[in-house]
This record gives C-alpha cells, structure tokens and sequence, in this order.
C-alpha cells in the first residue's frame, strides 16, 4: 500500500518534473515566437511610415503614366511618288456611353437622334440600355456634333480622341490604297500590308504611284469602258527599269471614304487579283524563247499551210495565208499554226523554264496582300505547250504580263514589279533573255504598231511598240464567244524603252466605229495610245518626230501584205458574218464533246486577222489624198467616221 | 455588463470576471472597425458588378455580427469543451472540403467554394481554429506522456490538412497550416537540430510552390523583377498609400476603391491607407499586433501546456493572416491573396476566425489550475 502510494508520488514528482520543463521550455519559445511576429508588425508599419509619410517611391511614377494604353497615336500618311497625300488620318471625336450612368434612356436616345442623322431613336435606345458598361454611340463626330452633344449635357456620355482616316482623291487609287476599318486597322491593300508600319514607324509610305498618271490612266480606261460598254477594265504602267508601277486601276472601283457604299464586284482588284487568259500578247514570250534558245532566228519560220491537228482538235489560223510565214510575219498575222510549231521547237521543259524566269508561273511580287496566283496546267502535255504558246490554258494577272513583257523590252532583264518608290534609278533584276533578244523583240513589237494589229496605238513621236491579245472568257460551259477579254500591251519609246503600258477590257461590245469589232486592237490599242500621248509629257518624255526605229522585213512584208489586198476578193459583210456562225456553232459542239471527254480543248481565238484587214478595207476606203503627216491613229479614226 | 457583481456566481458573472476583457476589447475594435471599413471600400465593388449598392456592407455586417456571437459562446467553454469542439470542427471542415473538392465550383482556377442552398462556404477557414486546438493537444500528450505518438499524430493530421488544401489548391492556407504546426512543434520542444530542418523543409516547399504553381511563380517573378514593378492591383494599393498620406483623403474621399476588383476583399488595407491614413493604419496593425501578445502573454502564464499551445496555434492563424495581408498590400512579400481578419469582407473567414477567438478567449479565462494571476 505504501509502496504503491509511492510509487504514485514519484510518478506524480515525475510527471510533475517533465510538465514544468516542458512549460519552462514552452514559454521561452512562446516568447520567441512573440518577439518574432511582434517584429514583423513593426516591419510593416516601418513600410506603411515609408510609403504615405515618407513618400518613397518604389518606382517613378512618370514612368507608369508614359504607358497609358489607348492614347491614338496618329496613322502614318501615304503619299505618291511626288509626295502628293493619298491617305492620311484626321483627329476626330467619338462618342461612347456608360448605360448604367444614363439616368433617362428614353429622353437621351430622342435628343441623340436629332443630333446623329444615321443614328435611329430605337437603335441608340438599345444601345443605352444595353447591359455592358461601354458601347460606342457614334464615330468620328463632325465638330457641329460634338459641339451639340456637349450642349445637351447628357450625363453617361463621353467624347474619345480617335481618328479617322481620310482619301483626299476618292477612289482615284483605291485597289492600291485599300482602306481601313472603323478602328483604324488596315484590312485591304497598302493600308493592310504596310499596317504595321503605317502605326508604329511614324514616317509616311511612298508609293511608287505617279497620280497624274494614275489620273490618265483611270481616265481613259473609264472612257473605254464606257464606250465599248464593258463589265470591266484594268491597266498598269509600270516603269520597266526599276519594276515600279506608276499606276495602276482596276475598274470598277470605290471610294474608300465611304466603305460602307463598296460592292464585292468593285472591292475586285482586277489588276492584282484577276488572273486572265490573255491570248495573243503571249506570242511575244513563244518568240522571245524561240530567238533567245537559238530555235529559230528572224530569218526563219514555219510553215503554216495547214492547221495542226491532235487527237480530235485542231489549231488553225482564222485568216490562213496558207503558207510558209517568217517569224516577223508570224507576230504579224498573230499566227497560232507559227507560235505553236515554235513553242514545239522549244520544247516543254525550255518554255516552262523561259516563263518561269518571266514571272508568269508564281505569283507576283507585289506589296498587296491581294495578289492573285497564276492558273497553269497541271500536266504540261505538248497540247498545252501549244496553246500556251499562243496565250490559252494558262491565266496569269496583269501585273505579271507586264512585269514579264517588261523584262522582254528593257534589255532582258526581269524586274520584280513594286509599288514602293525606288532610290536606285535601275532596279535590281536578273538577267532572263540576252540583250540582243530583247532588241528583237523590241522590233517586233514596233512592227506590229507600225503596220500590223497595233496600229491604233501608235503616238507619232513617241515610237510605241506592243501587242494587241483577245481572248474569249471561260466560263463553265466552254469558252464564251461573246464575252472577251481584249487587251493591248504597249511600250515606248521602242528605241529605249521605259514604260509598259497594258490595258486590258473585260467583255467589251464592240460598236459602229468599231465594225461591231471588240477586239484588243479595236477597243484596248487606241486606250494605250491616249494614254502614251497624255502620260509621256508628264513623266518627261519629249517627243522626237525624226526618231525611226528600223523593223524587220518592212518592205517585204508591205509589199506582200498589199498583195494580198489586192488578189483578196472583197466579200460581203452578211456572208462573212454567217460563216463566223456557223464556224461559232461547230466550236460550240467542239466544247461539249471536249467537256464530256475531259479534254483541253483548243480554240481558235484570234480574230485580229480580220481586223487587220477592216482596218486596212477602212483605209483604203479614206480619202488617200488626207494629209500623209497625220498620225495613223487619227487617219483611221477619221477615216472610219 | 457593468452591473455584475465581483461576487455573482452565475456563468455569466463568471465568465465576465474571469475572461481576458482587454483581449475582448480590441477584437470587438477590430470587428467594428471591420464594420465601419466594409461601408467605405464595398460599395463602388458592389455597385461595379451591379449589385447593390450596400450588398457587401451589409452582408459582411451580418457576418462579423455572428461571429462575434459565436466567438462570446465559445468562450464559454473550458478547455475540454474547446478540445471537443475543435475535434469536431476539425471533423467536419475535413469532410466538407472533400465534398468541395468533388462537387466544388471552380473560381479563377481554384476550387475552394461549396454551394449549399443560396450560400456559398469556404470549409478550408473552418479548418484552420480546429487544426490548431487538435495539433495542440495531440503535441501537448505526446511531450507529457511518452507512450502517446502525438508528434506523429500531429504531423499525420498535418499532412492530411495540407494535402487537401493543396488540391484546391490553396498555397496560402497551406502556407498557413505549415506555420501552425511548425510553430506548435517548435513551442513544444522541438531540438534546434530539427528546427533547422523543418525551416529548410519550409524553405524547399515554398521553391516547390514556386516551381510547382504558375501563379505563384509569376507573382513572385514579379516582385523580385525591380523594373517590371507590381501587378495592376499591388500598383494601384501602393498609389493609394501615397495618396493618403497621413491622415488619408477622407471617409469617402479614396478612388482606389473604384478601380481595384479586390478593394473590400484582400486589398481592403489600401483603402484604410487612402481614405483614413496612416494614423488609421498604425491603430489596426497596433490592435491586431496587441490581441496576438496579449494572448501570448495570457498562454505564457498558463500552467496547462495544452492551452499555451493551442493558444499559440491560433494566433499564430491570426497574426499571420493580417501580417500577409498587409505586407503583400505594401509590397514587401509577393501577393497572396490572404484575408484581414474581420476587415476583409468574407462570411466563411470572418466567422471562422471568430470561432478561432472564442477559443482564444475560453482558454486564457483565468482558472484556478491556470495560475490564476489576474
């Protein structure tokens, strides 16, 4: 009993020993604890006393308020090539509301559309109560609006600093100038794919535009839609030794200051965008490769007495001389059978090598972000070596036919077409026919203003050279044989060139001055010399009226070319017409079977022979006494009225 | 009050004579500060998110009111009771926050909240006041009995707690919980040996949180990048202060209030520095530095090694939720997004903590086995 009470005690004693230890032990580290937590609330205070008394500033407030987002910094202008403005931005005002802080939805919505025309009652009603805390009202105020809006002291309205971008010559470049959306962003043309730059960089964007040009060339090419009644029209000129386009239009356009108004047929920019089969403008690549590869030489040339048959198809000449034609002869005429016996001699591989260096198999290197990419054959079959030869089964855009026929002219240097003004006075370019082939085809292309299907665009002084391409517009059914595309692409001075100038008519209808012609020669030719007489002036090109430039095999060809004139038996217009009809409705049929087969098919497209020789039946029928000085232009004009 | 007689015997008369009436003072101070400070930094919150306007206000007034409720009943209590509550508390927070885990609402990546009939409860502040009375009593029978696995009971139940905040997850209750049971272990007689390894265990958890938690790794990327400055709400809180100066801008006066998401929640402080000043500032911080010392003290002369522990536990919570608080509103810690208590507006952490106080209170009454030198 004793013991066990004892025992208890010392237990007890023990327990009553650990207890105090650990208590001892517990509050000295409680003390710790204390003093440790007590120092960090001194610590904090010691910051609260540092922060509101002493003012220490962790960091420079300046620096914050340098960075307020939303402050608008200013667009950058775009100007022409002379530092005309095309595009700049306005500071304006916009208003905005806050429809949790106006008081009466109702009265403010009725004052507000007194003020704003195109804001409807109801429409601002749904916007002032509406559940967001933000919501515009109206952008780009007048400052008569801002000041009325002010005047009716509204409360939960707020004005903004904004922009708003503004094209002072209207639609007069608008495909290239593209526009911008209501905030500002570019989302088409030079004002999208420069968006970057025109926001941050502060410096304008030259262009390459010339706007007198620009002004000519819109000008005219609206004159000829006009008159041959077409759905469209486009045109470039472009300076071929640097690859800058001085102007450029593509028809219908917009105006970009009222985007609102904008069709999708006119947002189409038919100059970048569009590819088209061009016809017979591509005869000058096929001669270009042919001399260039050392097939043939001027001197040579091919027998095109009979059409050239493959499978079930044919390529034949409208107006067939029926006979052995040198290459000259072969531009001339604008022979089918002659450029694609050539594209044959080529070779395949040579001419998708030789267009290729052309630019016409890749899309061109413009600074748009609308550039359309060319159409090619996906088999390259001899049949399409043969139709491309002559402009079919292939489409590419205009800018690509002209940055190509530039390279043709200018000494045989291909230079990517640009739309940035350019320091150098000679683009950087590479070599793609040799300089003597380009002199070539230099006189060959004068050949063809001076006496052959280009005749309307010839601008005495001024030396043009070009080619006139027609082509008849595909469509689901098989190629249409009214709907065209006539085109002529010119150059000038022949001698030394520096301008391409391509205009190009979508399904132009010919008229009485044309002989119900709307061909390239009748209805694209006469543009492109207006339009060399007009620009020449003003890029500063003086005329020289005893300049000559010698084309191959002149008097040969006049000489046999009167011939022909003469032993052609003059038919009647009726009966020709019914011929073209029935030749029409055999090609019809020729489409069908093609669609149903699956098959290229290959078309006759050329109607220039004919013209050729109304022109000439126009001719002789002038008064041959008229003033042999005159231009040829005006002699035939005035010829036909 | 003032009427009890010295010599009443009733459990009221007792329990006003023998609780720590200093201690009770400055938390009604802070709870009716709490309610002054809801009214000045809710509304424009409330109004911004289109409620009403005194949504907040009142709610939180509610709430401080209740816990003020809860903390007096719970004071009540002697030690065994609390023990017994806490057990329970602690039961129950542990299986809310599982039932949260699985049937929670995700908020900002986080799912704390559990939706239970028009209220939304946060179980993990519930958690907390338990966690600390428990760990307290389980490390106190361990240093007083030998043959009773308390430490390791502790830390299971530590582990348990932790791992569950860390689903959420939730780094700074986590963060919490970790300090409680440290602090308790060391208070307990941890030797200094192992001091220094649980220090560097915290150290290495805290580079895990860094590595482990995007937000945690941005927030401190933040604050230790010397150019890059704050984040939008830290910046906007440091403006503030200057703004307020000594004496502030004036009860209403404060614009950070309306440009801060946050401003009656973790960054209510800010709104204390701009409208009332420092002066306002150093009395908060000065009641919240006194109720954790006066209790401290209270602990330091029990008698009963449980009560020093769990009292040390819970303030512990208490110091460390306002001193994150207002040191990540001044920008001396990265942000944390941590409640002041009874100030910040928040209905599951203001009556929680006054759940946590009342057993504060309860357990420094002053006992005939407790010293009895009051």
């Amino acid at each position: 009993m004793t013991m066990t009470a004892h025992r208890t005690v010392a237990r007890r004693r023990q327990i009553e020993g650990v207890r105090k230890q650990a208590l001892d032990t517990g509050r000295s580290r409680l003390l710790l604890t204390g003093v440790i937590l007590a120092v960090a609330f001194a610590g904090v205070a010691g910051r609260l006393v540092d922060l509101t008394v002493l003012g220490n500033t962790y960091e420079p407030r300046m620096a914050k308020a340098a960075t307020v987002p939303g402050a608008v910094s200013g667009r950058a202008n775009i100007l022409d090539r002379n530092g005309i403005i095309l595009a700049t931005s306005l500071p304006t005002v916009s208003l905005s509301a806050d429809p949790a802080m106006v008081l009466d939805a109702d009265e403010a919505a009725a004052k507000l559309a007194l003020v704003f025309g195109g804001l409807g009652r109801d429409d601002a009603l749904l916007k002032l109560r509406g559940p967001g805390r933000f919501v515009w009202l109206a952008r780009n105020l007048t400052p008569g609006q801002h000041q009325e809006v002010i005047r009716l002291g509204i409360p939960g309205l707020s004005f903004h600093r904004d922009e708003r971008r503004v094209y002072p010559h209207g639609a007069l470049a608008s495909h290239v100038l593209g526009l911008t959306d209501v905030d500002g962003r570019g989302i088409a043309g030079i004002e999208n794919r420069f968006d970057q730059v025109l926001r941050t960089a502060g410096a304008p964007v030259r262009l390459s535009l010339d706007l007198r040009v620009q002004s000519v060339l819109r000008e005219e090419l609206m004159t000829a839609m006009k008159e041959y009644k077409a759905i469209g029209a486009t045109g470039l000129v472009m300076s071929v030794e640097t690859g800058e386009v001085t102007a450029m239009v593509s028809l219908p356009d917009f105006n970009p200051n009222k985007p609102g108004r904008m069709t999708d047929v006119a947002a189409f920019n038919r100059a970048a965008t569009g590819v088209y089969e061009m016809g017979s403008t591509f005869k000058l690549f096929t001669v270009a490769m042919a001399l260039d590869s050392g097939t043939v030489s001027l001197k040579g040339g091919y027998d095109a007495s009979e059409p050239i048959r493959i499978g079930r198809f044919s390529i034949r000449d409208y107006h067939a001389k029926n006979r052995w034609l040198s290459v000259p002869e072969i531009i001339l005429h604008s022979s089918n059978i002659g450029a694609a016996k050539m594209a044959i001699d080529v070779g395949t591989e040579m001419q998708q090598r030789y267009l290729g260096r052309f630019g016409l198999l890749k899309p061109a290197g413009l600074e748009l972000p609308e550039v359309g990419a060319p159409l090619t054959p996906n088999v390259w079959r001899p049949v399409n070596t043969m139709t491309i030869s002559f402009g079919h089964g292939i489409s590419v855009s205009p800018v690509q036919l002209a940055a190509g026929i530039g390279s043709l002219v200018n000494g045989g240097i291909y230079r990517s077409p640009t739309l940035l003004k350019q320091q150098r006075a000679k683009g950087p370019g590479r070599r793609v026919i040799s300089a003597a082939t380009s002199e070539k085809v230099r006189r060959l292309m004068r050949l063809v203003v001076s006496k052959g299907t280009g005749r309307k665009a010839n601008v005495r002084g001024y030396l043009v050279g070009g080619k006139t391409g027609t082509a008849e517009k595909s469509s689901r059914r098989g190629y249409s044989k009214s709907a065209k595309i006539s085109s002529f692409i010119g150059t000038f001075p022949m001698n030394a060139p520096k301008y391409v100038v391509l205009a190009l008519l979508d399904e132009p209808v010919g008229n009485k001055r044309t002989f119900n012609y709307a061909t390239g020669g009748w209805v694209a030719a006469p543009t492109v010399g207006r339009i060399i007489q007009r620009m020449a002036p003003m890029v500063g090109i003086a005329p020289d009226l005893e300049a000559t430039y010698e084309t191959p095999m002149i008097r040969a060809l006049e000489k046999k070319t009167r011939k022909a004139n003469l032993v052609r038996p003059k038919q009647p217009k009726k009966r020709m017409q019914t011929r073209a009809q029935n030749r029409n409705q055999k090609r019809t049929w020729a489409n069908s079977v093609s669609k149903a087969v699956g098959r290229y098919q290959v078309r006759q497209t050329d109607m220039e022979e004919r013209i050729v020789l109304n022109a000439r039946h126009a001719l002789t029928r002038a008064v041959a006494a008229k003033n042999a000085q005159k231009p040829l232009v005006s002699t035939a004009l005035t010829a036909l009225e | 009050m003032t009427a009890l007689a010295r010599t009443d015997t009733s459990i009221v008369g007792r329990w006003w004579w023998t609780v720590d009436r200093w201690l009770l003072v400055a938390v009604v101070s802070i709870a009716m500060a709490g309610v002054i400070l809801s009214l000045a930094a809710s509304p424009p919150v409330a109004e911004r998110i289109g409620l009403d306007k005194f949504h907040f206000a009142r709610r939180q007034i509610v709430f401080i009111a209740m816990a003020l409720m809860v903390m007096v009943c719970v004071s009540f209590l002697g030690p065994r009771g609390v023990r017994r509550i806490a057990a329970l508390s602690t039961l129950a927070a542990l299986i809310l926050m599982t039932v949260t885990l699985f049937a929670g609402n995700e908020i900002k990546g986080a799912t704390r909240w559990l939706h239970v009939g028009g209220f939304s409860l946060q179980a993990s502040e519930f958690v907390k006041p338990g966690f600390a009375v428990l760990a307290a009593w389980l490390f106190a029978s361990r240093r007083l009995n030998d043959q009773f696995p308390g430490y390791a009971l502790a830390s299971g139940l530590y582990i348990i707690v932790a791992g569950l905040l860390l689903l959420q997850p939730d780094v700074g209750m986590t963060l919490v919980i970790s300090s409680i049971w440290a602090v308790q272990f060391f208070i307990v007689g941890l030797p200094w040996i192992l001091v220094a390894g649980i220090a560097s265990l915290f150290a290495a958890g805290s580079a895990a949180a860094y590595f482990a938690f995007d937000h945690v790794r941005l927030r401190v990327d933040r604050f230790l990048d010397p150019d890059g400055g704050q984040g939008y709400q830290v910046g906007r809180a440091l403006d503030a202060f200057r703004n307020g100066g000594w004496a502030g801008r004036g009860p209403g006066e404060g614009r950070v209030k309306e440009v801060l998401p946050d401003a009656h929640a973790d960054f209510i402080f800010a709104v204390v520095g701009e409208e009332f000043g420092l002066i306002a500032c150093i009395i908060i911080l000065g009641l919240f530095c006194f109720v954790v010392l006066r209790g401290f003290n209270n602990a330091a002369k029990d008698q009963d090694l449980f009560v020093l522990l769990a009292v040390a536990g819970l303030l512990t919570q208490f110091a460390l939720q306002a001193l994150i608080n207002m040191a990540s509103t001044v920008n001396l810690m990265p942000p944390k997004g941590m409640t002041l208590p009874f100030i910040s507006y928040g209905g599951s952490s203001t009556l929680a903590l006054g759940f946590g106080l009342g057993m504060v209170l309860a357990l420094t009454r002053s006992r005939p086995s407790s010293g009895g030198m009051r």
